[in-house]
């Protein structure tokens, strides 16, 4: 019974939400599932922290290499999760300070890296030895000089500018043909994906989320 | 070890420091590129002048700070349209991160504007849900978000008894940085409900995104901080947009330049092999 | 406990964007200002020392970070989540209760919050079986959406947006020569690359052989256009660190040694 129940719930929630979109009128049956909903998500993500917190303390306790460290993070998420919870998270609080001067450079900075690692593997992985690639290449080249001011500049200092505005190649052709047929293939091969692992889900083929064990 | 397998193993952090010195110096000595704008943001722009004043923007702050510089000059600079037009706004999160975002957004720019909270903006915060919680919202917004992100009670704001549901609100903009985002705005509150969707996203999701614009599912459209730059040069203002442009252009140039020499050198060293052989 | 003082900011001063502008309008910074950014600088190098070899000093930050976001995660949830939308309505609908009216949609508050405590007990040894049932709700909710509005706004309007007409005319009724090209392009191009990802059948022929060929340039040009819009973000979030240098830290530094 500890599957069969869960799945019996996946399956009539998954069948409420169905029959409520070709129904409006019945939309009061789902509304409040889709209020409780809003909750315990918010219950998955103190799931998600405190899974955290319990495995950085089991380190910590077993004096794992790098455990001071883990303090770190704990001092972090206790300070952070105990100003807010305490003081609030408005203007002028403790929380918003770690927000602004703390977490906000970290995590800016973190993802900031990545400018240096795209350049780094472009210059060594990006070339042009086939057609295939070298048509991905002459497309990243038109968009990464024709997005920015300087790509502009030079396009309208060539003699033919005026005729064919480089806003209209980019615009109208590489993003709004050939990037939109490309992307819509996705799309739509994707959402095809998502459609049919959903209803695998709600006929209980597919499994997987409710975990091993019994 | 010839030249080219030297350039073929250069230390990363050769181009690292190039990269940077790259962004550095644009920042200190300005180029002042002239900027172009395109039809997307155009079209965002065009659609908040024709609003009559007082109409109710909704603007959702779905980023954290690891994209602030991409999508903070674009909240900005319509944040500072709409004050400008005396329309309202009303702001809410569908990531954590969100709810101090648009606090740090609204707060200074009220302030400046000389804007009060309740009457001109609100600013709902953050909850969990995604694109569960765009459904029920439809319900009314009330239902969702009982209080407003300090607390306070909705009933007691004003401008929360004009605003009751999507019908409510001219045109809703997603200030996007992944998921839940845009793409569940378009799925939800535009294809479904019928609402006016435009998006402010990030340059790495704006391709996607250009399938909703030609498939009319999106108003128009913010790419990255090149979309924001438009947009601030739409409104005649200066922000970290536009300043950064010429920088992106250096880096951009760059980064071209880098990938033609590797190739070049990947051809004469290709060819090199053949005749030797 | 810290003084307010400290960590009290001016409204005027958060972001880099409005920071610049407040320096500019010749704002004073205040204590905590002036500690703040010496903190933001500092975690800032400390990860871009990154670059040059992983060290200490990045493992800090690094471990920091993790706390901070999940401490953030935590308390926003509390407040802006938990105790409206969870503790808010019980409390409503207690106090309805004790005037003698029983409303349910607030009581019912009480179910998910003991779903939300079965979550929970993924935590504690041999009772994480208990998390499968409020697991199983939330995946059969999103399933049950997932599929409707997947399929309505991701596949029927997008096939829709493919069904355009193949030759375009314009207000004068000639042909619109470039919209016509446009559209024959998005239709074909669509089309081929489904083409491409549909393995059941071998990519051979006039047919298939020929779509799959033509898929794969279109989804090639779309990978560029991406690459080339992915290389835009990364590099804006390195300039967002260098604005930050350049606007609030260069001014910092001169109000810290008063030059």
């Amino acid at each position: 019974m500890r599957r069969e129940i869960p799945m019996a719930i996946t399956t009539l929630t998954g069948l409420i939400m169905i029959i409520v979109f070709f129904v409006p009128r019945w939309e009061d049956w789902s509304d409040i599932f889709l209020k409780w909903f809003t909750v315990i998500a918010g219950f998955a993500l103190v799931l998600g922290a405190g899974s955290l917190l319990l495995v950085n303390l089991n380190k910590i306790s077993r004096k794992a290499s790098g455990w001071g460290y883990n303090v770190v993070l704990i001092i972090g998420l206790l300070a952070t999760a105990g100003s807010g919870i305490i003081q609030g998270i408005g203007p002028g609080t403790m929380f918003d300070f770690i927000f602004v001067y703390f977490f906000t450079p970290l995590s800016a900075t973190m993802f900031s890296l990545l400018a240096f690692y795209i350049a780094s593997a472009a210059f060594r992985a990006f070339k042009a030895k086939s057609l295939e690639a070298g048509l991905l290449l002459v497309t990243a080249f038109i968009v990464m000089l024709g997005r920015v001011p300087i790509g502009e500049m030079m396009w309208n200092a060539l003699p033919f500018a005026q005729s064919i505005p480089l806003t209209e190649i980019i615009e109208k052709w590489i993003m709004g043909c050939f990037n939109t047929a490309g992307q819509r293939a996705i799309m739509l091969g994707a959402s095809i994906g998502i459609i049919s692992v959903s209803l695998k889900i709600l006929l209980g083929i597919e499994r997987s989320y409710l975990g091993g064990g019994d | 070890m010839t030249v080219f397998d030297k350039i073929k193993n250069l230390d990363r952090r050769w181009i690292f420091l190039f990269i940077l010195i790259s962004v550095i110096i644009p920042l200190l000595i300005p180029l002042n590129l002239k900027l172009n704008t395109s039809k997307p943001v155009e079209d965002i722009y065009s659609y908040m002048n024709s609003l009559p004043e007082g109409s109710v923007i909704l603007m959702s702050f779905d980023y954290s700070p690891s994209t602030e510089i991409e999508l903070n000059p674009a909240a900005i600079a319509i944040v500072r349209h709409a004050f400008q037009k005396k329309l309202k706004v009303v702001a809410l999160a569908l990531w954590p991160m969100g709810a101090s975002m648009s606090q740090n957004v609204l707060t200074p720019l009220a302030k400046e504007y000389n804007k009060e909270y309740g009457k001109d903006y609100v600013n709902l915060g953050y909850k969990a849900g995604g694109s569960v919680l765009l459904i029920s919202m439809n319900n009314g917004f009330a239902t969702e978000f009982p209080t407003d992100i300090n607390g306070t009670a909705v009933t007691d704001l004003p401008l929360m008894n004009q605003v009751k549901d999507y019908k409510s609100c001219a045109l809703v903009v997603s200030l996007s940085a992944g998921v839940p985002g845009m793409k569940e705005y378009v799925q939800i509150v535009a294809t479904r409900f019928g609402s006016k969707v435009a998006a402010a996203c990030t340059a790495v999701s704006a391709p996607e995104m250009y399938t909703f614009l030609n498939s009319g599912q999106l108003l128009g459209l913010m790419g990255g901080l090149k979309g924001a730059a438009e947009y601030e040069k739409m409104i005649d203002y200066n922000g970290d947009a536009r300043k950064g442009m010429d920088a992106q252009s250096v880096v951009h140039l760059v980064i071209v330049l880098f990938i033609l020499f590797s190739n070049v050198v990947y051809f004469v060293d290709e060819y090199r092999k053949k005749t030797a052989e | 406990m810290i003084p307010t003082s400290i960590y009290n900011l001016s409204v005027d001063f958060t972001g880099n964007q409005l920071f610049a502008a407040a320096v500019e309008a010749g704002k004073k910074f205040s204590t905590g200002e002036i500690i703040g950014v010496w903190i933001a600088t500092a975690l800032t190098i400390f990860i871009f020392s990154f670059l040059y070899e992983d060290n200490a000093m990045y493992k800090f930050a690094e471990h920091l970070f993790v706390g901070v976001s999940a401490g953030y995660v935590m308390a926003t949830t509390y407040n802006n989540v938990i105790k409206p939308n969870l503790f808010g309505k019980i409390q409503s609908g207690i106090v309805s209760l004790m005037h003698g009216q029983f409303v349910w949609k607030d009581l019912s508050f009480i179910l998910a919050g003991l779903m939300g405590l079965m979550l929970l007990m993924k935590l504690v040894p041999n009772m994480g079986w208990l998390s499968r049932w409020p697991l199983s709700f939330m995946v059969g909710i999103a399933s049950g959406l997932g599929i409707v509005f997947t399929m309505e706004a991701l596949v029927l309007k997008q096939i829709d947006a493919t069904l355009v007409p193949l030759i375009v005319k314009t207000a004068a009724n000639s042909i619109d020569i470039g919209d016509t090209i446009k559209n024959w392009l998005i239709v074909i191009g669509v089309c081929s690359g489904l083409i491409y990802f549909y393995f059941s059948k071998e990519h051979k022929g006039l047919v298939f052989g020929t779509m799959s060929r033509i898929g794969i340039f279109v989804l090639m040009m779309a990978f560029g256009a991406a690459f080339g819009y992915t290389v835009m973000a990364r590099v804006s979030l390195l300039i967002g660190r260098m604005l930050f240098f350049r606007d609030q830290w260069w001014p910092v530094v001169k109000a810290t040694f008063h030059f």
